[in-house]
C-alpha cells in the first residue's frame, strides 16, 4: 500500500533535547490497547504533556506556542525501549514527518522508516547548534532534502549530510511499502522453503 | 571455508534474496504473536485482501493487557477485552494456533515459546515484543519487530532486516553466592550504557556462560534489547538437550541424536572475526539494582548513587531530571532504602527457577507489613509447576500470593499498577519512567534481591540471607 512521498520537507522544529527518550515516554503503555493505527498522536508524550490531573504542563516543549513545525529535534539516544511502533505511529500523527537525532535506537529507526517517517541522524556537534539555534529563534527554518541526504538550516549557512540506506531511501521517495516488494518475490520465497525441506 | 561466526551461520542461512545495497529478505521460521501489537497488522492484511502465508508457523498467546486473578472470568476493562477477544478471531480466521486465557499453555509469549518446544536452536524468530531476544538463549536468532513487519511476517513469513554487527562479550570466571545471570546482565548493561551494543547482535560466550541454566541464559539474552543490541545468542550445549528433555514438550520416542546432529555446527567457528568483542569477568560481580529510569542506571547494591561530578557534561541534565523522578539525590546510598511494592514476574525473572530462588529466601520468614508483593508466573506451566513443588505452599506461609499468568507489572497495562511516587523492587527489566504505572519508581533487581527486600520492607542486600 503506498504512503505519503517523501522528498524536501521544509519546516520549523520542535526541540527537545533530553537523552534516551524511550518509546515509553513516547507513548505509554496504558495507552496502547487500542486495535486501530490512528489516533495516537493525542497520547504523544503524554505524561510529559499532562500533569496527573490531566492538566496541560506548561512547561513542556510540545504546549509551548512559541514551538511547531513537522520536524522534531530530540537529544541522543531517541526511540529506545520497547518496539512498539504505536510510538511512530504518535509522532506521525501528531503532524511530525522527522525526527532528529545524534542516536536512534535500531527498533524505532525501522519502525519510523516503514512509516514515512524519516529520522535524520546528525554529528553531535550539529545537533547541539540546532537545538541552540532553534530554542532562541523558534521562527528557524530547517531544510531536509532526502534525495540529497543533506539538512540545513538556510539562514545559517550550515548543513550536514546524513545517511540511510538506499533501499529504504528509495522506498520514502516513491512511498512503496516493504510488503508490495516482499509479495512481488513471493515465487521465489516458496522456492527457498522446498529447498529447505530437503 | 571461512570461519563464520554462529550469527552468520543462522543468518545467511536464512536469506532468500540480498537487495543490492539494501536489506536481506530473511526467512522467518518461528512467528509469535499477542494481542497487542497484532491487530493493526491483522487489520493490513484484510485491507490488502490476502490471507496469512504460513498459519502454522505462527503461535498466538495473550499475555499483555491481561488481568493476573480471576482469569477464568471475562476481562473487566474493556478495550482489554476487547483486544484479546480480536486476536481470538483473528486467530480463528487465519488458522493460527492461540492460546488463550486459561488455556493450559497460555503464558508470556516468549515464557511459552521454549517451554513448548515451539523455539528450537538455530532458528530466526521474531514477535512483536522487544524481549523476543529471550529465546536467543537457544542459540536462534530471535529479535523484536514492529507491527509493519508483523504485518509482513504473516503475509510472506520474511522480513527485511540490514545484517546487524556482531559483537562478542565473554565472561570468564564465576558467579558468586547471591549473585545471579540478572545481576550479570544488569551490570554488563551498567558498563556499557543503554546504547553499547546498538546495532550489533550479540553472541555471549566464556565459562560464566556456560554455567548458567537455560533459566537463566534465557534472562541474560532477554536483556540484551536493553543496552541497544538487536538480539543475543548463546550456542547451544549439554545443557540446551537437558531443558528440551526435561520440558516434556517432546513426545517420548523423539529423535534427540537427530537434533543434537543438526546442532554440531551450531557455533561459532574457532577464527571466526567479531566486529566487537567485550571480556568481563563474573568474579567481580555483586548482586546489582538501578537507581535512575533506564537500566543502564545500575549500581552493586551495596554502592551509592554517583555524585554528580561523575557524570559528563551533556548527560547531566538527564540524570539529574531521572534522579529527581526516582526522589533520589546523587551521592546517596541505596542499602536501607523503604521499598513499598516487590514484583516478581515477567519474561526476564517470571520462570520456574526464579519462583524457586524467591521462595528460598522467603522459607521461613514473613512478608513486611509495608509491602505489597507480586509474585506472577510466567506461564501457567510454572504456575502448575509452583504448585506441585511445594513453592506456592512455602509463599503462603510466609503471607504472599501466587497470582495467575501474565505480563502484569512489568509494563503495567491491566490493573497491575505501582501507584505514583511508590518504590518497587522488580525483577522485570525496564525502569523507564511511568513504566510500572503513572509516577511508580522501579527499581530493577534480582529475585533474589526482590526476596530480601519482600520480607525486609527496604532495599536488602540478598547474601544476608543466603549461607
Ligand atoms: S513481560 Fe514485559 S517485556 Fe516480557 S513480553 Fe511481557 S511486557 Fe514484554
Amino acid at each position: 500500500m503506498s504512503k505519503e512521498k517523501f522528498e524536501i520537507l521544509e519546516s520549523t522544529c520542535v526541540p527537545l533535547p533530553l537523552q534516551n527518550i524511550d518509546t515509553d515516554q513516547i507513548v505509554p503503555a496504558r495507552f496502547l490497547s487500542a486495535t486501530s493505527r490512528e489516533g495516537f498522536g493525542e497520547n504523544l508524550f503524554r505524561d510529559w504533556r499532562f500533569d496527573k490531573a490531566g492538566n496541560l504542563n506548561p512547561q513542556f516543549v510540545l504546549n509551548n506556542p512559541e514551538f511547531g513545525g513537522k520536524i522534531l529535534v530530540a537529544g541522543k539516544n531517541f526511540g529506545s525501549g520497547s518496539s512498539r511502533e504505536h510510538a511512530v505511529w504518535a509522532i506521525y500523527d501528531y503532524g511530525f514527518r522527522a525526527v532528529v537525532s545524534s542516536f536512534f535506537a535500531d527498533i524505532f529507526k525501522n519502525n519510523a522508516l516503514n512509516n514515512g517517517l524519516l529520522p535524520v541522524v546528525v554529528p553531535e556537534e550539529f545537533l547541539s547548534e540546532l537545538i541552540d539555534l532553534v530554542r532562541k529563534k523558534p521562527q528557524t527554518i530547517v531544510r531536509i532534502d532526502l534525495m540529497n541526504q543533506v539538512i540545513s538550516i538556510p539562514s545559517e549557512n550550515r548543513s550536514a549530510g546524513f545517511d540511510i540506506n538506499p533501499y529504504r531511501k528509495d522506498c520514502l521517495l516513491r512511498g512503496l511499502d516493504d510488503i508490495d516488494y516482499l509479495l512481488s518475490i513471493k515465487d521465489e520465497i516458496i522456492a527457498f522453503e522446498e529447498k529447505n525441506k530437503k | 571455508m571461512e570461519p563464520k561466526t554462529l550469527f552468520d551461520k543462522i543468518w545467511d542461512s536464512h536469506v532468500v534474496r540480498s537487495i543490492k545495497g539494501g536489506p536481506d529478505v530473511l526467512y522467518i521460521d518461528r512467528h509469535y504473536i499477542h494481542e497487542v501489537t497484532s491487530p493493526q497488522a491483522f487489520n493490513g492484511l484484510k485491507k490488502r485482501g490476502i490471507p496469512v502465508f504460513r498459519p502454522a508457523r505462527t503461535l498466538a498467546t495473550a499475555d499483555h493487557n491481561i488481568p493476573t486473578i480471576n482469569q477464568d472470568q471475562p476481562i473487566r476493562d474493556l478495550l482489554s477485552r476487547k483486544q484479546v477477544e480480536k486476536l481470538a478471531e483473528n486467530c480463528t480466521e487465519h488458522g493460527i494456533e492461540f492460546y488463550g486465557l486459561n488455556h493450559q499453555r497460555n503464558g508470556i509469549v516468549h515464557v511459552i515459546g521454549p517451554e513448548l518446544g515451539f523455539t528450537r536452536p538455530g532458528m530466526t524468530i521474531v514477535c512483536g515484543d522487544s524481549h523476543t531476544s529471550t529465546h536467543g538463549a537457544f542459540g536462534t536468532i530471535a529479535f523484536g519487530i514492529g507491527t509493519s513487519e508483523v504485518e509482513m511476517v504473516l503475509a510472506t513469513q520474511c522480513i527485511l532486516q540490514l545484517k546487524p554487527k556482531r559483537m562478542r562479550i565473554t565472561i570468564n570466571g564465576t558467579l558468586q553466592k547471591g549473585v545471579t545471570s540478572k545481576d550479570l546482565i544488569m551490570y554488563i548493561i551498567s558498563q556499557i550504557s543503554t546504547s553499547g551494543a546498538t546495532g550489533y547482535f550479540v553472541e555471549y560466550a566464556g565459562q560464566a556462560i556456560r554455567k548458567l541454566s537455560m533459566e537463566a541464559r534465557m534472562t541474560v539474552c532477554n536483556m540484551s534489547i536493553e543496552m541497544g543490541a538487536r538480539g543475543g545468542l548463546i550456542a547451544p550445549d549439554e545443557e540446551t538437550l537437558r531443558y528440551y528433555k526435561n520440558s516434556g514438550a517432546f513426545p517420548e520416542n523423539f529423535d534427540w541424536n537427530q537434533m543434537t546432529l543438526q546442532w554440531k555446527d551450531l557455533k561459532s567457528d574457532p577464527d571466526a572475526v567479531f566486529d566487537r568483542e567485550l571480556e568481563f569477568n563474573a568474579d567481580l560481580i555483586s548482586p546489582m539494582i538501578t537507581f535512575g529510569t533506564n537500566p543502564g542506571m545500575g549500581v552493586a547494591i551495596t554502592e551509592s548513587i554517583p555524585s554528580i561530578d561523575k557524570i559528563n557534561g551533556d548527560a547531566s541534565a538527564s540524570f539529574l531530571k531521572s534522579l529527581d523522578y526516582m526522589g533520589f539525590k546523587p551521592g546517596m546510598k541505596l542499602l536501607g532504602h523503604p521499598v513499598d511494592y516487590v514484583f516478581l514476574g515477567s519474561c526476564t525473572n517470571g520462570r520456574i527457577e526464579d519462583l524457586r530462588a524467591f521462595a528460598n529466601i522467603v522459607r521461613g520468614r514473613k512478608k513486611a507489613p509495608n509491602v505489597t508483593v507480586l509474585i506472577v508466573p510466567g506461564s501457567k506451566m510454572v504456575e502448575r509447576q509452583a504448585r506441585e513443588e511445594g513453592l506456592e505452599a512455602i509463599l503462603e506461609d510466609a503471607g504472599f500470593r501466587l497470582r495467575e499468568p501474565g505480563c502484569s507489572s512489568c509494563l503495567a497495562m491491566n490493573e497491575d499498577k505501582i501507584p505514583p511516587r511508590k518504590y518497587a523492587v522488580s525483577t522485570s527489566n525496564r525502569n523507564f519512567e511511568g513504566r510500572q504505572g503513572p509516577g511508580a519508581r522501579t527499581l530493577l533487581a534480582s529475585p533474589l534481591t526482590a526476596a530480601a527486600a519482600a520480607i525486609t520492607g527496604k532495599i536488602t542486600d540478598p547474601r544476608e540471607f543466603i549461607d
